[in-house]
């Protein structure tokens, strides 16, 4: 039961430094937020390309998967799999374990944008 | 006098607010970023350990699934307009998650949808989410790519 309060603390304080770290970076330089997700989810591939980020990820559980840069460690972590089977599995697994994303995302993101209304003031 | 001395005091205090709202604004919206992601983390760790221990999930099914519903939470926040007004509040504590990858899919294809289903829609989801999945893509072919030739020769 302690384990399981702990976990979620673990992913609340790792979660919020990540996201803080971002809007530090918007304070600081004012990069879009587009930048900032592409900036975020190469350095959750490369530093799990040098296999670190696996262990934030056993840490903090979704303090670092939920986070865009848990996407890029999931893209490295699934090709780095699958070249152990071969040339055709390192160039597939990135995407392949990614795919549960992607999809969702296509998915829903259309369904919902075809469902709802634009809320933006014109 | 009282008028240039109150152009002065003006000027001064000018100065002053400039000097001193940044660093507290920007207190504030770090602080706010670290709570709301922290928060949205922390509902990402309630889902998984309800996938862990109602369904049994683990491994890739279990990081899959778990980002499966923290996407459709975003589109559908988006969907209803609430998201946005997360976003102002909590600016990167709500961008970073992956359910402000969800938004920046939907948010713009709301926005388009009048310029049609395939032209505006379609194509306007990928506007923000389109480099992300183009870089994730190439970075996860190079490192693959990487591995595999380390593999032939250890």
């Amino acid at each position: 039961m302690i384990d399981i309060l702990f976990s979620f603390l673990k992913a609340f304080l790792v979660g919020g430094a990540i996201c803080t770290l971002a809007q530090l970076l918007i304070n600081k330089t004012k990069l879009t937020s587009g930048k900032i997700l592409v900036y975020f989810l190469l350095a959750g591939l490369i530093l799990q390309a040098f296999g670190l980020y696996e262990k934030l990820v056993d840490f903090a559980g979704a303090g670092a998967t939920v986070p865009i840069s848990g996407f890029g460690y999931l893209l490295a972590e699934g090709a780095i799999i699958g070249a152990k089977s071969g040339i055709f599995g390192a160039i597939t697994g990135g995407l392949a374990s990614a795919s549960a994303g992607v999809t969702s995302a296509i998915t829903f993101g259309y369904v919902f944008a075809l469902i709802f209304k634009t809320h933006s003031k014109t | 006098m009282t008028g240039k001395n109150a152009e002065n005091t003006n000027k001064n205090y000018l100065d002053y607010v400039s000097e001193i709202s940044p660093k507290t604004n920007e207190l504030k919206t770090l602080l706010h970023a670290f709570w709301v992601g922290g928060f949205i983390c922390f509902i990402g760790q309630a889902v998984r350990f309800l996938f862990i221990y109602v369904f049994g999930l683990y491994g890739d099914v279990l990081a899959g699934a778990t980002s499966m519903v923290m996407i459709f939470l975003g589109s559908f926040l988006t969907g209803l307009g609430v998201y946005d007004k997360i976003g102002k509040y909590a600016g990167g504590g709500s961008i970073v998650p992956i359910t402000g990858f969800a938004n920046s899919v939907v948010s713009p294809a709301m926005e388009f949808k009048s310029e049609g289903y395939i032209y505006g829609l379609a194509s306007k989801m990928f506007v923000i989410a389109g480099p992300i999945i183009v870089f994730g893509v190439i970075g996860s072919v190079c490192v693959g790519l990487i591995y595999y030739v380390k593999g032939l020769f250890i």
